[in-house]
């Protein structure tokens, strides 16, 4: 002010018409207002395109995050798939074999999630099945979100933290099957319905240690679906300890042990008289899984290139009762005692050289181990009556390769040498694509 | 015996030292917002960003190591838009952290506080990876480092309110030394105005945006999808009606596409730093801004 009245005198002494000077004071005025109504206006209508540019519309805004993964499969099969088993395994109540030979279309799978307030989120991933018509629920949970001090808590039917790949959905799978370890420990894939307690240390170095307490409605558990009774039917433990190493590499190692009783877990086997008998398994069954994983990609950017090896030790003690011929249908019931020490691991390494293309080898190996039959050892019956438990490592060979065009398809090739049956070795060639529609999805590390 | 006392001691005394000194833990997605946050915190904080300017945001993978950092983080700053979609969400829900949960003060998305551009039409994933809520990549226009820099002071001091003075103190230097370094940027781009260029995603749009540059090509076809021999062929005809003045393209990104393409039109190709961190000059903020307007005026002279 006090320089605009300095420069009005200076105007005024040289001698110049006051009233211009008046009007030039007014002009400035005006104009002064009008930018600061226009800055006003501005400010006013970057807010607006701030709001408009982050907020959702219409009604549909709080549906849940939905994702649709379709996958379809060729299936070249020099072995009759319906004859498949696991030679020195107890058969683990599920389809556990490679499928249909021909053009089939795999399990369509929907999945729903979303936070469903502060406290909770929950998910929904049904299956659906292309031969029976059905609809299955493959996991549905909710999981805690406010608990703090590294605490979560989840409940409902989710996929068992046993191991590493069980708690990975089989469209994330490396292969197109479950390694042989998960056939025949897990009876491919376990999913419980239970509750599930974990918490992560505090610590730079990742640390979760986590129970799980279920129904045991799948193997090694049984009667299928689960027993008749209250209280817990299952139970696994876990722990996982992983980091960073340097700049491109990440690695994590867990441990886990599953405890269940299974009471009256049926198997059928052809027995020394060529009959198919129901057998059946009372008593407990304790599996411990090693797991390790194992990512390296340069400057942890795996958009060119990366490898990823993968590997998981399993070993299961059984011990109980086994009851022959629970029908009668041949040489009549006869129950004796039953235990058994058996392993099982797999190793995989996959590679992609160049944007898109990957690579990877699996080598599977079971370990029949020791069995104790009680009713062979009696001279009751012979081991010719137990044909599936007689001593055999199964082993196989894998190898696939794989073209992913986005993040959301993928296309592969896999071939196989399967000799998990005892006298003929299985040659399987698989192509298959599987893609996701929808919601971009979050995959475990 | 003493010796050993001696390291007792002074391993006693730092750990009891260590929550005083780092009093907040901020577990910034990127890091040019790790670098916003240190330089309002300054010691009030530890600042680990989940990603080095060598790593694409949009592919990163919920590693056990970022997991165990969010489980402790008082705060967590992302660009959002979609951009860590496919792992900031598993982080999240396996760190057993409420404090940085959605909806809470302890979680930020940059890009919620500033005006998006290419806020897509139409949403289809045969467009490639696009991002319904618009392009994440916010930083890039320094006007937007100002308003982010508005709504994590106010989040500090909610979060943190006993350093409170500190956090508005530092905001009130930060905003003064932006200021002047903007209107400096703004003079030396005025000769950036018009210029066309080649991205190789469009991870440049803000910036072109500020400078009023012009896209003139992306090396990649669609959004996210790596660069194809046909479209490297397609833009080198393009080229010839169009010609761009530089070729540019971000340390996480393969220079072979660029070089194709500069060695096809004799367009110069320039590796932009993108992020604090992207060159050895970009140390910080200031020097992201400084470098990445240098480099453009030596290339397109």
């Amino acid at each position: 002010m006090k320089k605009a009245k300095l420069m009005v005198l200076a105007v005024a002494a040289l001698g110049l018409p006051h009233a211009a000077t008046a009007q030039t004071q007014d002009e400035l005025r005006t104009l002064r207002e009008q930018v600061r109504q226009l800055d006003k206006r501005v400010s006013e209508a970057e807010q607006a395109a701030i709001q408009a540019s982050s907020r959702p519309t219409g009604e549909n805004a709080m549906n849940p995050a939905i994702s649709v993964i379709l996958n379809g499969i060729y299936s070249n099969l020099s072995q009759d798939p319906n004859g498949f088993r696991i030679n020195g395994f107890t058969p683990t109540l599920g389809e556990v074999g490679p499928g249909v030979r021909g053009l089939s279309l795999g399990e369509s799978e929907l999945a729903l999630a979303a936070n469903i307030d502060h406290h909770f989120r929950g998910t929904l991933i049904a299956s659906i099945s292309p031969d029976n018509d059905s609809i299955g629920v493959e996991e549905g949970y909710i999981q805690t979100l406010s608990l703090s001090y590294g605490f979560t808590v989840k409940a409902g039917r989710f996929f068992s933290g046993v191991g590493y790949q069980n708690q990975i959905h089989a469209h994330a799978w490396d292969f197109t099957d479950a390694p042989l370890a998960s056939k025949a420990f897990l009876g491919n894939q376990l999913g419980e319905d239970g509750v599930q307690l974990k918490w992560v240390a505090p610590t730079p170095l990742y640390f979760d240690l986590g129970v799980e307490l279920g129904r045991g409605r799948q193997f090694p558990a049984g009667p299928e679906g689960g027993r008749n009774k209250n209280g817990v039917g299952s139970s696994n433990v876990f722990a996982h300890v992983g980091g960073d190493l340097g700049t491109s590499v990440a690695w994590q190692t867990g441990v886990s042990y599953l405890s269940t009783s299974p009471q009256d877990r049926t198997f059928d086997d052809p027995d020394s008289t060529g009959t198919t008998v129901t057998n059946s398994f009372s008593g407990r069954s304790r599996l411990w899984v090693l797991d390790g994983i194992l990512k390296w990609a340069p400057n942890q950017n795996p958009t060119y290139t990366y490898f990823k090896l993968q590997g998981e030790y399993f070993r299961r003690k059984e011990d109980g009762n086994l009851t022959y011929d629970t029908t009668a249908a041949s040489l009549g019931a006869q129950t004796g005692g039953f235990a058994s020490g058996q392993s099982g691991w797999y190793l995989q390494g996959v590679y992609q050289f160049v944007p898109m293309w990957r690579v990877g080898y699996r080598y599977d190996r079971l370990n029949a181990g020791t069995t104790g039959n009680g009713l062979v050892d009696s001279g009751a019956l012979t081991a010719a009556d137990f044909p599936i438990l007689a001593a055999y490592n199964p082993t196989r060979h894998t190898v696939m390769v794989d073209w992913s065009p986005s993040e959301f398809s993928r296309v592969r090739l896999q071939a196989a040498s399967d000799k998990s049956r005892s006298d003929v070795t299985d040659k399987q060639v698989f192509l298959q694509y599987i893609v996701s529609l929808g919601a971009h999805g979050a995959h475990k590390f | 015996m003493k010796a050993i006392l001696k390291i007792l001691a002074a391993s006693g005394l730092s750990l009891a030292a260590l929550p005083a000194a780092a009093a907040l833990n901020v577990f910034a997605c990127e890091q040019e917002w790790a670098a916003l946050a240190q330089e309002l915190a300054g010691d009030k904080a530890s600042v680990y960003s989940a990603t080095t300017a060598l790593q694409d945001a949009h592919r990163v993978e919920a590693r056990p190591s970022l997991i165990a950092r969010v489980r402790s983080a008082d705060l967590v700053i992302c660009a959002g838009a979609e951009l860590e979609v496919g792992w900031l969400p598993l982080l999240l829900t396996q760190s057993g952290n409420a404090r940085i949960q959605p909806g809470s003060a302890g979680y930020l998305e940059a890009s919620q506080f500033v005006p998006k551009l290419e806020i897509p039409k139409v949403v289809d994933r045969a467009l490639g990876d696009v991002h319904p809520s618009g392009n994440p990549h916010v930083h890039l226009d320094p006007r937007n480092i100002a308003k982010v820099a508005d709504v994590l002071t106010e989040r500090l001091v909610q979060i943190d309110p006993a350093s409170a003075e500190v956090y508005k103190a530092r905001a009130g230097v930060f905003h003064e030394r932006w200021r002047a370094a903007m209107s400096r940027w703004e003079k030396e781009a005025a000769r950036l105005k018009g210029v066309p260029v080649v991205v190789y995603h469009k991870d440049m749009s803000y910036f072109l945006n500020w400078a009023g540059m012009r896209e003139a090509g992306s090396l990649e076809p669609k959004p996210g999808l790596p660069p194809t021999p046909a479209h490297l062929a397609e833009l080198v005809e393009r080229m010839k009606r169009d010609p761009a003045k530089v070729v540019v393209y971000s340390p996480y990104n393969s220079p072979r596409a660029a070089e194709f393409l500069s060695e096809r039109t004799k367009i110069p190709s320039l590796m932009l730093p993108f992020t604090v961190g992207g060159t050895d000059k970009a140390k910080d903020l200031f020097g992201l801004f400084d470098d990445t307007i240098a480099r453009l005026l030596a290339t397109v002279k």
